[in-house]
């Protein structure tokens, strides 16, 4: 038994689901790295080194939620979405994951597209949509970006783990006798407690950054507030 | 004008070791809520392995580098736990900030363009570059110019 293990293991989701996920993992990173290559300059890249590595260090940090015997850890979408944006949000989520599984021996290989699915892909995703959302009816205020960060974390955590849910009804290695609701009920249960967590642990993170350094947040300069600065043409724009 | 990241950087570089190092040696050893949902069925004993029952972590087969240097967050041959579990966690800060930022870095838009964006109004300078690299030019003015309203 690996009880170190975080993410899913060998075994637990049949092959060909495995592989159909990491087909789709594959194109949804590429498309990320062409999207995100808008965004990384010079200012952004470290940054996103950062993020990754930081995002790999708490990940470490298993905290106990209020169910005995069941731990949480943060799974870093929502902050990787909120200071480096969302498509370079999720590729720091997928380096962790990678190096986690290659080196770490933690999460298959094998199924490296299933947890990059649901952490890097449909956690980042689910995040961003709400910090746009959020962040453009709550006040600029450190206690409006910090609500935007503890809802968005929250949420993606609990979407990540019913994304499990669907891979495991396609392609689950137990038959749950038709229970699979009991599966989604359990997941849902137990990631609502670490979004708790996963919300905490973000906001604090996003509020301090903003506080030393609110140009490197990258959601406070990309999403601007109710009534957007008008876009002023370049000069020699027509060149 | 933006000021360079770096010194955010290395400071945060810092925080992470520090986590990684020090404070994973106080983090939970109960399963997380995805290996207890897939405990559920099953009875474990107090070293949370399965004792009987039936439930879907028993499916679960060996990783395949299991037998890494570095698996389940540890150095083979290294007794000390505390410094087991620490050293491991601050060679992964250091080999995921290495992966992460060496990608990035590669990845990143490239040319004087941006770094003239900058460090001086958006001018001539961006708009010579806008032709080798339309799409990375043409986003460079666009962020030098929400730095600058800021």
């Amino acid at each position: 038994m690996e009880t170190l293990a975080m993410h899913i293991s060998n075994g637990i989701v049949n092959g060909p689901v495995a592989a159909l996920f990491a087909v789709l993992a594959l194109a949804v990173l590429a498309l990320c790295v062409l999207r995100g290559r808008r965004d990384l300059d010079d200012r952004l890249a470290p940054m996103a080194g950062l993020v990754a590595a930081f995002i790999f260090a708490v990940q470490m940090l298993n905290f106990p939620i209020f169910t005995a015997g069941v731990s949480g850890h943060l799974l870093g979408g929502a902050l990787a979405a909120m200071l480096v944006g969302p498509w370079v949000g999720a590729l720091c989520v997928a380096v962790v994951l990678v190096v986690q599984a290659l080196v770490f021996g933690d999460g298959g290989v094998a199924m490296l597209g299933l947890n990059i699915s649901n952490m890097a892909v449909l956690g980042t995703a689910a995040a961003y949509l709400l910090i746009t959302l959020l962040l453009r009816v709550l006040p600029r205020t450190p206690a409006g970006l910090g609500v935007t960060a503890f809802v968005s974390a929250l949420v993606s955590v609990v979407v990540a783990s019913q994304g499990f849910v669907l891979q495991y009804w396609l392609g689950g290695t137990t038959d749950l006798g038709g229970n699979l609701a009991g599966l989604a009920g359990t997941m849902a249960g137990a990631h609502l407690l670490i979004g708790i967590g996963e919300g905490l642990i973000t906001a604090t993170t996003v509020v301090t950054v903003a506080k030393v350094r609110p140009d490197l947040v990258y959601a406070l300069r990309a999403l601007k507030p109710a009534a957007p600065a008008p876009v002023v043409p370049v000069a020699g724009g027509a060149r | 004008m933006s000021k360079r990241p770096w010194g955010f950087v290395v400071g945060g570089l810092l925080v992470a070791l520090l986590l990684a190092g020090v404070v994973s040696n106080y983090a939970s050893a109960h399963p997380d809520g995805l290996d207890s949902s897939l405990l559920k069925g099953c009875t474990v004993n107090a070293e949370d392995e399965i004792t009987g029952g039936s439930c879907p972590a028993q499916q679960a087969q060996d990783h395949e580098l299991a037998d890494s240097p570095l698996a389940d967050y540890g150095i083979r041959g290294v007794d000390n736990e505390f410094l087991s579990t620490g050293l491991s966690g601050v060679l992964g800060v250091l080999l995921t900030f290495a992966v992460g930022g060496g990608v990035f870095w590669l990845l990143r838009r490239r040319g004087p363009a941006q770094r003239a964006g900058h460090a001086t109004a958006a001018g001539p300078a961006g708009d010579g570059r806008a032709g080798d690299d339309p799409v990375g030019g043409g986003r460079g003015d666009d962020a030098s110019r929400v730095t600058n309203s800021r």
